[in-house]
């Protein structure tokens, strides 16, 4: 396989076919990205969540994970198709469609007649772009992930190298689009994969679901080799339209060798309801910033986050629930376990902006620490600026509990049982939420092998 | 006989502080004996030392139990030997229901494996389900207890009934009451002592720790002894709890020249 870089000139090369507005918008994008220091040299404000309490040194462990990363020994795909030689996972097939795409290179898609007959679109983004010119130029990264990130309240502005990185040099990810009305009852599947040494995947992921749609997703992100290192630098963005009902899953499984990067954004329309579920247990170094948008009246959102780290893994987390209109909820449970060596920092904000009289927000971070010297950093966040509004967080973490282990352990089981129990416990709450049981299903089956290993 | 729990000169302490001096004490399958004794004396100390619990340093003497010295066992090695220790204060364990806590515990006491090896192979769930079933009804507990997280949120009553529930289910041959009684009413009292009457048998040999004698009302030792600082002072019949009902603990701390200790030590 031929192998890309993170040039100009190869910008300029997988923007040859591309729509001319999507060529200027790369540009932009890489101009930016040129322009923007590493983050670990300066003391931007979305790295500064990865605060280590114990010292006060706010850029200590930013710096010490970051200066291993250099972005030169990664390699975007060249060329848009793979040799399709990759099977499809076999949970897939009572899916109503099926994304499969590796190394960054779309490999199959598929749809039920049914959902083609809606006017249900589901394509990878290079071939959207082909074939929905307009869709995506007013969608991509233009509303929700974009190269500054504003929030609705206009007060805080930032700029992400690694956005820049992705608008530039994007390639691969998805396009799902709901028309008004339809209703697709069987979960769509995505799966990307990883599998060459040093590669590269840019994905970005668009979900737009049209006024009283319908539609659930389960994505998922893995290696298929556990010893090859990569990057990930992607980009997720949601609409739900007015009485839209989204849910969406996704599984980050990459080898601990990935640098994971990613921007996602959600924007919740008047009465809509989104169901997001975050898992996480892959990856060397992630860094994330989640946001939802709670646009219209009676919006609502769930954020679920599931992350379970061991080794050395860091784990770095900033969400904000943006309340924009009246009568809107959100509720954020995030629950991390720590295993070995591993470090998670979790930085969230409930923002309320004026006119959000009568929001409901909820927001909570549970750690869970199965290790001496694991570390975990939680800084819940409120800044509220309308005057009736219901709002409540909070933060714990903890080492599991003796006296658990010794109750259960005196009834028999081993410590390996007994620690299996108190983590799938501890999970519980936000597992309970997940809608699905086969969702479900394969969660714990992850929880599971991370306690194996 | 080899089910036999022996305790020979023990001696535990906790964070360096001697609790328990001294303690021989032996409880044959079958038998109920009741250990009472006042706060500070090491009741619960002994019981978590029995069971193993990882802050109770047992500095001397021996514990044998089905034939071999259960002190060097890990906790659940002991209870695959048919030991069980019902808390004084159960542990919840949020995000696990009693039913499913229970088949993995019923199903590793029960398992073939060697002792303390892991086991993957569970009860099946049909058999388990109507075990459990049959269990709670004898006990007269309630249906929603095998899907509530195990003692999260349970009530005094509720949480000393789920610990009895265990005992029925995981059917050891050596059962320790620690305090079971306390902290409960007089209903409740009744209710968990009539529980354990219904358990106990040939198979079944009890220790019951605590304070006061109403529980023994429900479920009478054939034998009583009296701790009083680490150490049994006296043994005897069902007329020793008449004798402390009627005297409480001054006279025989007289007796022996025991001071009355500080509140006892609990981790």
């Amino acid at each position: 396989m031929q192998k890309g870089d993170f040039s100009k000139d190869f910008v300029e090369k997988i923007a040859q076919d591309e729509p001319q507005w999507m060529r200027e918008r790369r540009l932009e994008a890489y101009a930016l990205y040129e322009s923007l220091p590493m983050p670990h040299t300066t003391e931007d404000d979305i790295w500064r969540r990865t605060v280590d309490m114990r010292t006060q040194d706010y850029w200590r462990r930013t710096r010490r994970h970051l200066r291993g990363f250099a972005v030169e020994n990664y390699h975007p795909a060249i060329g848009l198709n793979g040799d399709t030689s990759v099977e499809v996972p076999k949970d897939s097939e009572d899916a109503a469609g099926v994304i499969l795409q590796l190394d960054g290179q779309h490999q199959h898609t598929s749809l039920s007649a049914e959902l083609e007959k809606q006017d249900v679109y589901f394509a990878d983004l290079n071939t959207a772009l082909k074939e929905r010119d307009e869709l995506l130029r007013d969608y991509f990264m233009t509303k929700a992930v974009t190269l500054e990130t504003t929030l609705k309240s206009g007060n805080i502005a930032t700029r992400n190298k690694f956005d820049a990185l992705h608008g530039a040099f994007w390639q691969g990810g998805y396009v799902l689009y709901v028309p008004k009305g339809v209703r697709v009852g069987v979960p769509l599947r995505v799966y990307i994969r990883l599998a060459e040494e040093q590669h590269a995947d840019l994905s970005h992921i668009l979900v737009i679901a049209e006024e009283n749609s319908e539609v659930v997703i389960l994505e998922d992100n893995s290696s298929m080799n556990q010893e090859a290192g990569g990057l990930h630098s992607g980009a997720v963005e949601i609409f739900a339209g007015q009485n839209a009902n989204v849910t969406y899953v996704q599984v980050q499984n990459w080898n601990r060798q990935v640098w994971n990067f990613a921007s996602h954004r959600a924007v919740v329309s008047k009465d809509a309801h989104l169901c997001w579920v975050t898992a996480t247990f892959g990856g060397r170094l992630n860094k994330l910033n989640q946001a939802i948008v709670l646009e219209g009246n009676g919006a609502n959102a769930q954020m679920l986050g599931l992350a379970f780290t061991d080794a050395r893994q860091h784990l770095d987390v900033s969400t904000a629930q943006e309340h924009v209109s009246p009568h809107t909820s959100s509720d954020l449970l995030y629950r991390t376990v720590l295993k070995d060596r591993s470090q998670t920092a979790w930085g969230g904000n409930i923002y309320v902006y004026p006119a959000a009289n009568y929001t409901d927000a909820y927001q909570k971070n549970d750690n869970l620490l199965l290790s001496e010297r694991a570390h975990a950093d939680t800084l819940p966040g409120l800044e509220i600026q309308a005057h009736e509004v219901r709002c409540t967080h909070g933060a714990t973490a903890g080492k599991i509990d003796t006296d658990q282990v010794f109750y259960l352990m005196s009834r028999g089981l081993t410590y390996a049982q007994a620690e299996k129990l108190i983590v799938d416990g501890f999970f519980e709450p936000v597992m309970e939420r997940v809608p699905m049981e086969s969702v479900r299903e394969e969660l714990q089956e992850f929880v599971s092998r991370k306690l194996e290993t | 006989m080899c089910n036999d729990l022996i305790i020979q000169d023990l001696h535990v302490s906790v964070q360096g502080n001697p609790i328990i001096k001294g303690l021989n004490l032996t409880v044959k399958q079958g038998e109920v004996h009741a250990l009472m004794g006042p706060n500070g004396s090491g009741k619960s100390t002994l019981a978590k030392g029995l069971m193993g619990h990882p802050f109770y340093e047992v500095d001397s003497g021996e514990v044998i139990f089905n034939g071999i010295d259960v002190l060097e066992l890990e906790p659940n090695e002991r209870a695959k030997l048919g030991l069980f220790l019902a808390f004084q204060y159960p542990t919840a364990i949020p995000g696990v229901s009693l039913a499913n806590f229970l088949r993995i515990a019923a199903s590793a006491v029960r398992s073939a494996e060697t002792n303390g090896s892991e086991n993957n192979e569970l009860i099946p769930m049909r058999e388990f389900r109507k075990e459990l079933r049959a269990k709670m009804t004898q006990l007269g507990v309630d249906d929603s207890f095998a899907r509530r997280y195990l003692n999260d949120g349970f009530s005094g009553g509720e949480m000393k009934r789920a610990e009895i529930l265990q005992l029925a289910m995981l059917e050891p041959k050596i059962a320790i009451l620690d305090e079971t009684d306390s902290g409960l009413d007089i209903d409740a009292v009744r209710i968990v002592g009539e529980s354990v009457s219904s358990l106990v048998g040939p198979e079944l040999g009890v220790l019951i720790i605590t304070h006061y004698p109403r529980l023994l009302d429900y479920i009478r030792p054939q034998f009583v002894h009296i701790l009083l600082d680490g150490r049994i002072v006296e043994s005897g019949g069902w007329e020793l709890t008449q004798v402390l009902e009627a005297e409480g603990y001054d006279p025989m701390r007289e007796k022996y020249g025991i001071a009355e200790t500080v509140q006892e030590n609990t981790i």
